[in-house]
């Protein structure tokens, strides 16, 4: 509890640094990673995060000092590099892309560990904590790595920031927007190079072996959340500083533990509660509104029942008993009962002894399912030319799907037709 | 004789991986193989803690529990969670790394391992753990390895050749393909556990798709794309023992970099004979 207040009060400069060092570091993966995930690249990141290892023994090698600009541009030369072999052996070669980064990662990574020992061997004092790199030194920031990663991580937001509509486009759409004279090649260019830039700050948190998890993991968690691409950016943005901020404070309260491990488990974990809970995709939305429809289906289909036995017998509004509704079209006893309760509680029908009967609202209700129902045959017939007796079961569907907007397309496109292809009057 | 036994090891972790590497390269499916690699660590770290030793066979299983249980899990994001593939990889490998690496810091002193050996593994100091006969251990467990992949494609030959060219053929012809799948699976589990002694957790990629992608450069037949990624792989683990040695390195490390010189050598010969073999041509074809 103590620790848990003198951690959150930031009272310690350390702390301090390291809190606003992870969040800013957090937050730009996320943002750049959003990009990569919609662009279906995610596993480059990946490559790109081993692929930078033996870009900072070099740096380190050619300089024969730590300092984090001078390591920042040997790991962005060769992380860059590996997305030029990635791509050059896709084109080049027939090696599939799933195996050109496979390779590339590995053999980066190869020539980087080999690098690594090679200068630990070497007897070198200043090597001490180059080793950092491989699995991040978040708990370890200090003012000058803030600075400059925390820099870096301001200039990639504004970028970010500035060519949004562009990158928006590019994410969703590459054809259109090369058909609307985007420079879409200079833009990739663009993205690839904050990607590169991003995880080569990022991998000070939680090293190279797990930095694709700081680009992809927040992006995909956000997806369960949003349909719009800001409010992704925003929850991604989110969810990497606050799992950047739990690492620290875990690995803070007990100093054995690594940050970086524990930030990729804090972020896994709110990604796995996104994939259950999240309001727009998750699996517990979804099996929601797969009730919501079921039920919506139901109800609307009860409605046509009665609509049809009143068109029948000329009187829409006449009582039905169960039992005649059941002869119409056969439904379950328990789901029949379900639908008209609902349709109850809406005051779509009314009770009237043992039977039921459609209130004014109900019978325009019925009358717009049964007329999109028809209009939907006749539209199969006229333009997809399809036989009066096959666009029943089709109609049966769609009735349920067609919106306001397009049910007025519909009827004026097809000039208000009087019946349908079963001669059936068509109610307006 | 110590570096016999290191370029020995090599070479044997070079084969077993060139050979499953060559299916999982055709199969598209090189980054599942990367996934597990990454997956097996936690298996490993908990098989050490229950059973406080090195034997193969309890590592074996932690190892095969853990390549299922990734695969399940990317499955389950992909199909139930709908979650993109690329996406669904790259976060269960990259948590149950996590999850290596913690159980590795929580229990420091009771696992034999640290994070070098994860990282890049331990292939110099192989010739110190003898076995049978005044043969390292490690040699023992990879020659079996070797020999039972060996039998292996030769017992499956037809089912993984199928299944990996022609999924709808084989399901006419009555070859379960997820049968093959998983099997192969559990082959690259098996591999990736033995060979993360001497490579660590990481490199093992590298011997999975290196050689088999340098093998497809040169051939479009199976069996001789087999043989050559046996070949390129060892000849890989040789080269990289003296490079290794030059440069005072990591050797699994070293390796892995000659992997990458034979590949990025073969394919820039493949490019300068097409460039040379290309007579001049007009294009009005005069």
């Amino acid at each position: 509890m103590q620790q848990l207040i003198e951690f959150f009060s930031f009272t310690n400069p350390n702390i301090r640094w390291v809190v606003l060092g992870v969040v800013l570091i957090g937050a730009s993966s996320a943002v750049i990673g959003t990009f990569a995930y919609l662009r279906k690249r995610a596993l480059v990141g990946d490559a790109v995060s081993h692929a930078i290892l033996p870009g900072i023994c070099l740096a380190f090698l050619f300089s024969g000092v730590k300092n984090p600009l001078v390591l920042l541009l040997g790991a962005t030369f060769t992380g860059g590099l590996s997305l030029l072999a990635i791509d050059y052996i896709t084109q080049q070669s027939k090696i599939k892309s799933d195996a050109a980064i496979a390779l590339v990662l590995s053999v980066f990574y190869g020539v980087g560990i080999l690098l690594l020992t090679a200068i630990q061997n070497s007897g070198n004092a200043e090597q001490s904590g180059l080793d950092k790199f491989l699995f991040g030194k978040a708990a370890a920031l200090v003012f000058e790595d803030v600075v400059v990663f925390g820099g870096f991580s301001v200039v990639l937001l504004g970028v970010v920031w500035a060519f949004f509509p562009a990158f928006r486009l590019i994410s969703f759409d590459m054809d259109f927007a090369r058909s609307a004279g985007y420079p879409v090649r200079f833009l990739s260019f663009l993205l690839a190079l904050l990607t590169v830039v991003a995880v080569a700050i990022g991998m000070q948190a939680v090293g190279v072996v797990l930095m694709s998890a700081l680009l992809i993991t927040p992006a995909a968690a956000a997806r369960y959340w949003t349909h719009h691409l800001r409010m992704m950016l925003i929850i991604s943005a989110g969810l990497g500083a606050f799992s950047g901020i739990m690492g620290a404070f875990i690995s803070y309260t007990m100093p054995q533990m690594p940050t970086g491990p524990w930030i990729v488990a804090v972020l896994s974990l709110l990604a796995i509660l996104s994939v259950l809970f999240g309001s727009k995709k998750g699996v517990l939305a979804r099996y929601f509104q797969q009730k919501r429809n079921q039920s919506k289906i139901l109800q609307e289909n009860i409605l046509k029942c009665f609509y049809h036995l009143g068109e029948f017998d000329n009187s829409l509004s006449a009582s039905r008993s169960i039992l005649d509704l059941q002869k119409k079209r056969y439904m379950p006893d328990n789901q029949l009962l379900k639908g008209i309760k609902k349709l109850l509680a809406q005051g779509l029908i009314q009770k009237n002894g043992q039977a039921y009967q459609l209130t004014d609202h109900g019978i325009r209700e019925g009358a717009r399912i049964t007329k999109i129902h028809r209009l939907w045959e006749i539209f199969l017939t006229k333009h997809l030319h399809l036989a009066d007796d096959h666009v029943h079961e089709d109609a049966e569907a769609i009735e349920h799907l067609i919106t306001p907007e397009l049910e007025k397309e519909l009827e004026a496109h097809l000039n208000y037709p009087d019946t349908d292809p079963h001669q059936s009057p068509i109610p307006y | 004789m110590d570096a016999f036994w290191i370029i020995l090891t090599g070479a044997l972790v070079a084969s077993c991986c060139a050979l499953l590497g060559c299916f999982l390269v055709l199969r598209k499916m090189t980054m599942v193989g990367d996934a597990i690699s990454h997956a097996v660590l936690p298996g490993i770290v908990i098989a050490y803690l229950l059973a406080q030793s090195r034997a193969s066979i309890t590592l074996l299983i932690g190892a095969a529990v853990f390549g299922v249980l990734i695969t399940l899990l990317i499955e389950t994001l992909h199909k139930q969670g709908k979650m993109q593939l690329d996406a669904a990889i790259g976060l269960s490998f990259t948590l149950l790394f996590a999850i290596g690496v913690i159980l590795i810091s929580s229990f420091t002193g009771q696992v034999d391992l640290d994070q070098d050996c994860v990282l890049y593994g331990e292939i110099a100091y192989i010739p110190l753990d003898l076995g049978w006969r005044a043969i390292p251990r490690q040699v023992w467990v990879l020659g079996i390895l070797l020999m039972s992949i060996v039998l292996f494609i030769q017992i499956g030959y037809r089912g993984l050749f199928i299944t990996t060219f022609d999924e709808t053929f084989a399901a006419s012809l009555g070859i379960s393909t997820l049968f093959w799948h998983y099997a192969l699976m559990s082959a690259v589990s098996f591999t990736t556990v033995l060979s993360f002694e001497s490579v660590g957790a990481i490199l093992v990629v590298a011997f999975l798709v290196g050689p088999a992608s340098v093998a497809y450069l040169l051939t479009d037949k199976l069996p001789q794309m087999l043989i050559l990624a046996v070949l390129a792989g060892i000849l890989a683990s040789i080269g990289g023992y003296f490079l290794a040695v030059a440069i005072n390195g990591s050797i699994a490390g070293a390796m892995a970099s000659v992997i990458g010189i034979e590949f990025g050598l073969v394919l820039g010969i493949k490019k300068i004979r097409r460039l040379t073999s290309k007579a001049p041509q007009s294009v009005f074809g005069g």
